[in-house]
């Protein structure tokens, strides 16, 4: 067993576990935040994304002791304009995914507001545009297919 | 996953020596490919050697006009580092191009010359696969391979290397420098990684108690650029990808680099094409003549013959892309 300590939507936390167990099981078994969702648990969906030190990262390939005094922020730490930007714009059917798409989404935004290209980005722009949106979010999916629901929020968030 | 025993190290030295005296050890980084390997119980350490928070993390300009990154720098760092998006254009395309935002934050430099294979069959534990059970077999050959390997095969591996960072560090001539308790060692890209042959579980030279400390880059001064073809836009693996710079003076190739990604067991430096190509007039004749002698060899199966065609379509255009900005 492993001791050790992370601040978690501004809570530091003690949690004592293997360590094996992944960032997302910590999380949802050791601290039940179950905001963040199990999905493909292989980093290929998204479901399971979080903010570490405001940046987005999948918990599920994540194994919790490599975050010892990381500062974490999960779906139930935030409050951010854009879970509105989704409800008005129809950005999920089943909110299986959402969870991880705002987490995702606001990392996005933070990255895209300190200059950090995408493999769409042309040079001297500046926007997000349509195309940088659906580019930067590929690593969140949805299988029920809100995509033009949660880029619309999105957009309206970024501009 | 099995239960492992978990060490931390906080610098080089003791990294390297836990490597070397714990049995069945493994380094971990950005955990991307190796956790999900774990889960998968592929990879079956004893002991897990985090290395995240060894002071591996600097991008810095060497004399001479090269670049040297640190094995800890993650992706997604690399891509938007001033030096890279301006000196290596290639680079932080190919980065940008591999995984997804999430990933890539997670990611390594040193983890992605290490990705193991995404065939479905090394993953899949019920089929005969030579890299995940040597002697076994392989069941990607007479399988679904239309996404293996065409280039440097053999009868017993047709897995391909999944990175596109490592394209376009073929392309660029990058060096790898190692470590361990025997001391420093720089291994040049071309002979990182391996080809199947009768032995497709060795992938790499590296030692197995060697810790890749950085790379280094040597400077380039033609244009350069990424092209990736894939199934989906985004957040693919390759099918095809080239790396390629390429400098035109008086309308003739006075200097080239080319490397295809999707197509080989490691990052595939296309030596032939450059031979065709250096000296040779800019044109779309010498591209495709250049294409075709590097695809000469290519050894296509049902599902994937289409990718020799394709390798070649996208040489020409990436290289027509280069040449139309250089001539601009």
């Amino acid at each position: 067993m492993v001791t050790l300590r992370m601040r978690v939507n501004g809570v530091t936390r003690s949690l004592e576990l293997e360590p094996w167990v992944s960032l997302l099981d910590a999380l949802r078994e050791r601290l039940g935040l179950t905001g963040t969702k199990k999905g493909c648990d292989q980093g290929a969906c998204g479901a399971c994304t979080v903010l570490v030190d405001g940046e987005r990262i999948n918990s599920c390939l994540a194994l919790a002791v490599q975050y010892e005094d990381r500062d974490i922020t999960t779906i139930e730490g935030i409050t951010h304009p854009i879970q509105r930007a989704f409800i008005e714009h129809d950005g999920f059917q089943c909110g299986y995914c959402t969870s991880g798409q705002i987490c995702s989404a606001i990392g996005m935004l933070a990255e895209h507001g300190a200059g950090m290209p995408s493999a769409v980005t042309e040079p001297g722009a500046s926007g997000l545009s349509e195309a940088e949106i659906r580019e930067r979010m590929s690593g969140n999916l949805c299988r029920c297919g809100a995509y033009n629901g949660i880029v619309d929020a999105i957009k309206e968030v970024a501009r | 996953m099995k239960p492992f025993a978990y060490v931390s190290a906080p610098d080089v030295a003791t990294a390297v020596r836990a490597i070397a005296t714990e049995p069945n050890a493994k380094f971990l980084g950005g955990g991307t490919n190796l956790v999900d390997l774990m889960r998968e119980d592929i990879e079956r350490p004893d002991t897990v050697v985090d290395i995240t928070r060894l002071p591996l993390t600097e991008i810095e300009e060497l004399p001479g006009g090269g670049v040297r990154v640190g094995a800890l720098v993650r992706n997604s760092h690399l891509a938007a580092h001033r030096l890279i998006r301006t000196r290596y254009p290639l680079l932080s395309q190919a980065l940008l191009m591999g995984a997804s935002a999430q990933l890539r934050n997670m990611a390594t430099v040193g983890g992605n010359l290490l990705q193991r294979t995404r065939c479905p069959y090394f993953y899949d534990g019920a089929s005969a696969c030579n890299k995940r059970v040597p002697g076994s077999g392989c069941d990607a050959i007479g399988g679904f391979n239309r996404n293996h390997a065409i280039l440097g095969t053999s009868d017993d591996c047709i897995a391909t290397h999944p990175s596109d960072m490592c394209v376009a560090l073929a392309a660029l001539d990058a060096t790898v420098e190692v470590e361990s308790v025997r001391g420093l060692r720089r291994v040049p890209l071309a002979d990182f990684h391996r080809l199947p042959g009768g032995t497709p579980h060795l992938e790499t030279t590296l030692e197995p108690d060697e810790l890749i400390t950085a790379i280094e880059v040597p400077e380039l001064t033609a244009p350069s650029c990424y092209r990736k073809v894939r199934d989906r836009a985004s957040y693919a693996f390759a099918l095809v990808s080239v790396a390629a710079a390429l400098k035109v003076t008086d309308g003739v190739v006075s200097e080239v680099r080319l490397a295809l990604g999707g197509v080989a067991a490691k990052p595939w430096r296309a030596l032939q094409a450059e031979a065709a190509l250096l000296g040779a007039p800019a044109t779309e004749e010498s591209f495709r003549r250049a294409a075709e002698a590097e695809l000469e060899p290519a050894v296509g199966r049902p599902d994937n013959t289409f990718k020799i065609e394709l390798a070649q379509r996208t040489i020409v255009a990436t290289l027509r892309r280069l040449s139309d900005r250089s001539t601009a």
